[in-house]
C-alpha cells in the first residue's frame, strides 16, 4: 500500500532493508570495500561538488553574512545581531511576513482542497478520465511562468473579466489588482489555479485504496460522507501529508508571480510584498546583503520548524499500512 | 454532445452528471488560456474591457508587431537564449542526477545513507537562503551576465527531486540484470551506461521535460544573473514589455505571452503521460 517517502529515516536504500544477503551476487562474492567505495565517490562526485560549493558552503557563508553589514564591494563589517533587531523593528519586514503567511494560509489549503475534491470526482473510472486529468494538470506547468502572471494581471484589472463578473452579482469592489485589500486574493487564485499537480498525486493515492473497503462500508449502510471521512481520508493520509508538506514549503518561496502581477512593485501599498520580494529588494536594490542573508536564514529556520511540526504531527493523523512503519 | 449521449446511454444519468460537472470545471480552469488566445487577436484597447471572448473581426497586428522585437532586440534572441539555457539544463540534469542516483541505488559505499539523508534534506531547503551567497560567489568569479550561474547547478546534481525520482526508479529495476552483468565482469560504468540508463528511460524523460519547463519558465535566475538585454531569456523579454509600455502595447504583450508558452504546451501535449505518471509516483512507493 501507499507508503510515502519523506523522512530520511524511512528512506534507507533498498539493499539495506533487504539485508546484506540480498546484496550478495549468487556466486557468493560480495562487492564491498575499497573499490566499491571509490566507484561510489566517483559517481557521486558531481553531487558532492554541488553540495559543497553551491549549497553547504553558501549556507555557512550566508550565516556569517547575516551578522554583518555587506554591500558586495566593501568588506563585510561585523555588527552582531543588528540585522535581526533591525528586521523585527522594520514595519515593511513585518508586512512581508504578514503577506507571506496570509498567502500560505489561504492559498495552500484552498489549493489542496480543490485538488482533493477534483481527484475524488475523477477517481471514478470513466471514459474520458485521462483527458480530464491531463487538462486539469496543464495549468500547473504554465502557472509559474511570467506569461500566466501577465494574463492574471489582465483578468483581474479594473473593468476586466473578474470585475465584470462580480458586478453581475452586484458586488462593486472594482479590479483586484489595484486594490491593496484584494490583490492578495488574485495572487492566491493563481496558486489555486495550479491545483492539478497535487491532484495527480491524490489520484494516484486514491487508486490504491482497496475497493472492498467501500463495498463493506456500503453494506454496513455508510453514506458517501462517512465513507469519505472514515475510509478515503485515512487511507490517503500519507499522500495528503506529502502534498501538505511540499505545497507549504513551495508557497513560502513565491516570487515571480507576485513580482509580475504587481508589475514589479510588490504593491499597491506593499500588499504583495511577499518575503522573497522584500529579500530581493533589500539585497539587490538596496545592496543590504547582510540584512537579506539574515532574512534568508530566518526563513530557513521557520520552514524547518514548520517541517518539523508537520513530521511530528504525522503520528496523529497519518496512517501507514503494514509494511510501512 | 453525442459523446455525452453515448455515455448516458451506457452508464445512466450518473455518468451525465459526472461529465457535466467535469466539463463545467474544465471550462473554468481553462478559461484563462482560451481568453489569452482570443485576446491575442484583439486590438490593444479592447483587451481589458472587451466583453467578447473572441473578437468579431480578429486582427493579426499583435503577432506582426512581435517581428519588430522589443527595444531593438529581435524576439528570436530571447527564444534562442531560453532554448540554450533549457537544453543545457536538460543535458546537465540527465547526466549528473543519473550518476548520483546510480551510486545511491546500486553502489554500496561508506557513507551512502548519510549522504542520502542529506540529499533528501536539500529537497526541502528553501532557495531563499542561497540567493545572496550564491550571487556573491558568482560575482566574485566574474560570472554575472553569463549563463553559467543558471546552468552550473544542473551539472552538479543540485536538483534533488530528480535524483530522488531516478533513485526510486533504479531501485525498481530487476536486480538479476546487473548481477548477471557483474558476473560477466562488467564494471559499474558499463552497468550504468549499458544497462541502467536504457532501462531508466521513463524516469529520464520525465526529469528532462520537467527540467526543460522549469528552466524555460524560470524568472528569478535570469532576473538576478542576466544584465544585458541581448542575453535575456523569454521571461526577461516579457518583463521588458511590462517595463516599456505597460498599457500602450497590451496586444503585443499578450501575443508574446502566448508564444512564450508554446514550447511548454508542445512538450505537454507530446509527453503528458510521462509527465503526469512521473509526477503521480513522486509521492508514492510501490
Amino acid at each position: 500500500m501507499t507508503h510515502i517517502q519523506t523522512s530520511p529515516g524511512t528512506l534507507t536504500p533498498a539493499a539495506e532493508r533487504n539485508g546484506p544477503a540480498a546484496e550478495a551476487p549468487p556466486g557468493g562474492r560480495e562487492r564491498t570495500g575499497g573499490r566499491e567505495n571509490l566507484a561510489g565517490y566517483l559517481f557521486m562526485s558531481p553531487w558532492i561538488a554541488g553540495f559543497l560549493f553551491l549549497i553547504a558552503g553558501p549556507m555557512v557563508f550566508s550565516l556569517y553574512l547575516s551578522f554583518t553589514e555587506y554591500n558586495l564591494f566593501d568588506a563585510p563589517r561585523w555588527i552582531g545581531l543588528r540585522n535581526f533587531t533591525d528586521m523585527f523593528a522594520d514595519p515593511r519586514w513585518r508586512q512581508s511576513v504578514k503577506v507571506t503567511s496570509w498567502y500560505v494560509l489561504i492559498g495552500t489549503p484552498v489549493k489542496l482542497a480543490a485538488a482533493l475534491a477534483v481527484a475524488v470526482l475523477l477517481a471514478r473510472k470513466r471514459w474520458g478520465q485521462a483527458f480530464y486529468r491531463a487538462a486539469f494538470y496543464a495549468p500547473s506547468l504554465i502557472g509559474a511562468s511570467v506569461s500566466a502572471a501577465i494574463v492574471w494581471r489582465a483578468l483581474f484589472s479594473d473593468g476586466a473579466l473578474v470585475d465584470r463578473t462580480q458586478k453581475v452579482f452586484g458586488v462593486e469592489v472594482g479590479g483586484w489588482i489595484g486594490d491593496p485589500q484584494m490583490i492578495i486574493y488574485a495572487l492566491a487564485a493563481l496558486t489555486v489555479w495550479q491545483f492539478g499537480a497535487p491532484m495527480v498525486i491524490f489520484l494516484a493515492g486514491l487508486k490504491q485504496v482497496p475497493r472492498e473497503l467501500y463495498e463493506a462500508a456500503e453494506v454496513d449502510g455508510a453514506g458517501p460522507w462517512r465513507r469519505f471521512f472514515h475510509i478515503t481520508l485515512p487511507m490517503i493520509s500519507p499522500v495528503l501529508f506529502f502534498n501538505v508538506l511540499l505545497e507549504t514549503i513551495h508557497s513560502f518561496q513565491i516570487f515571480g508571480s507576485a513580482y509580475i502581477v504587481s508589475n514589479g512593485t510588490c504593491g499597491p501599498a506593499d500588499a504583495t510584498l511577499v518575503y522573497t520580494c522584500y529579500l530581493y529588494e533589500q539585497g539587490f536594490v538596496n545592496s543590504r546583503m547582510g540584512f537579506a542573508s539574515a532574512m534568508g536564514w530566518l526563513l530557513l529556520v521557520t520552514v524547518g520548524l514548520v517541517t518539523a511540526v508537520l513530521f511530528r504531527s504525522q503520528k496523529r493523523w497519518v496512517h501507514y499500512e503494514e509494511g510501512g512503519r | 454532445m453525442s459523446l455525452l449521449a453515448t455515455a448516458v446511454r451506457r452508464r445512466g444519468p450518473g455518468a451525465l452528471a459526472w461529465h457535466l460537472g467535469a466539463l463545467v470545471l474544465l471550462a473554468v480552469v481553462l478559461y484563462p488560456v482560451v481568453w489569452t488566445i482570443g485576446a491575442s487577436f484583439k486590438p490593444s484597447a479592447d483587451i481589458i474591457g472587451g466583453p467578447d471572448l473572441f473578437p468579431a473581426d480578429p486582427i493579426t497586428d499583435n503577432y506582426a508587431r512581435l517581428t519588430e522585437g522589443i527595444a531593438d532586440i529581435p524576439i528570436s534572441t530571447f527564444f534562442l537564449n531560453s532554448a540554450y539555457v533549457a537544453v543545457g539544463s536538460v543535458v546537465g540534469v540527465v547526466l549528473s542526477c543519473s550518476l548520483t542516483a546510480y551510486a545511491f541505488a546500486k553502489v554500496r559505499f561508506a557513507g551512502r545513507n548519510v549522504m542520502f539523508a542529506v540529499m533528501i534534506g536539500t529537497l526541502l531547503l528553501p532557495y531563499h537562503v542561497l540567493i545572496i551567497p550564491q550571487y556573491v560567489l558568482f560575482q566574485k568569479l566574474e560570472l554575472i551576465d553569463t549563463f553559467t550561474p543558471l546552468l552550473i547547478g544542473k551539472y552538479l546534481a543540485t536538483d534533488a527531486f530528480f535524483v530522488f525520482l531516478m533513485v526510486q526508479f533504479m531501485r525498481g529495476l530487476p536486480r538479476e540484470l546487473d548481477e548477471a552483468a557483474r558476473l560477466d565482469g562488467c564494471g559499474h560504468l558499463r552497468i550504468y551506461w549499458s544497462i541502467v540508463m536504457p532501462l531508466c528511460r521513463p524516469a529520464l524523460i520525465t526529469s528532462a521535460i520537467f527540467t526543460f519547463i522549469n528552466a524555460w519558465n524560470d524568472f528569478m535566475g535570469p532576473l538576478l544573473y542576466l544584465n544585458e538585454p541581448d542575453k535575456y531569456t523569454v521571461s526577461m523579454g516579457l518583463k521588458m514589455f511590462i517595463d516599456q509600455d505597460a498599457v500602450a502595447d497590451y496586444g503585443g504583450m499578450i501575443a508574446m505571452s502566448l508564444v512564450a508558452l508554446l514550447p511548454v504546451l508542445a512538450f505537454f501535449l507530446a509527453f503528458q503521460r510521462h509527465l503526469i505518471d512521473g509526477m503521480a509516483t513522486s509521492g508514492l512507493k510501490g
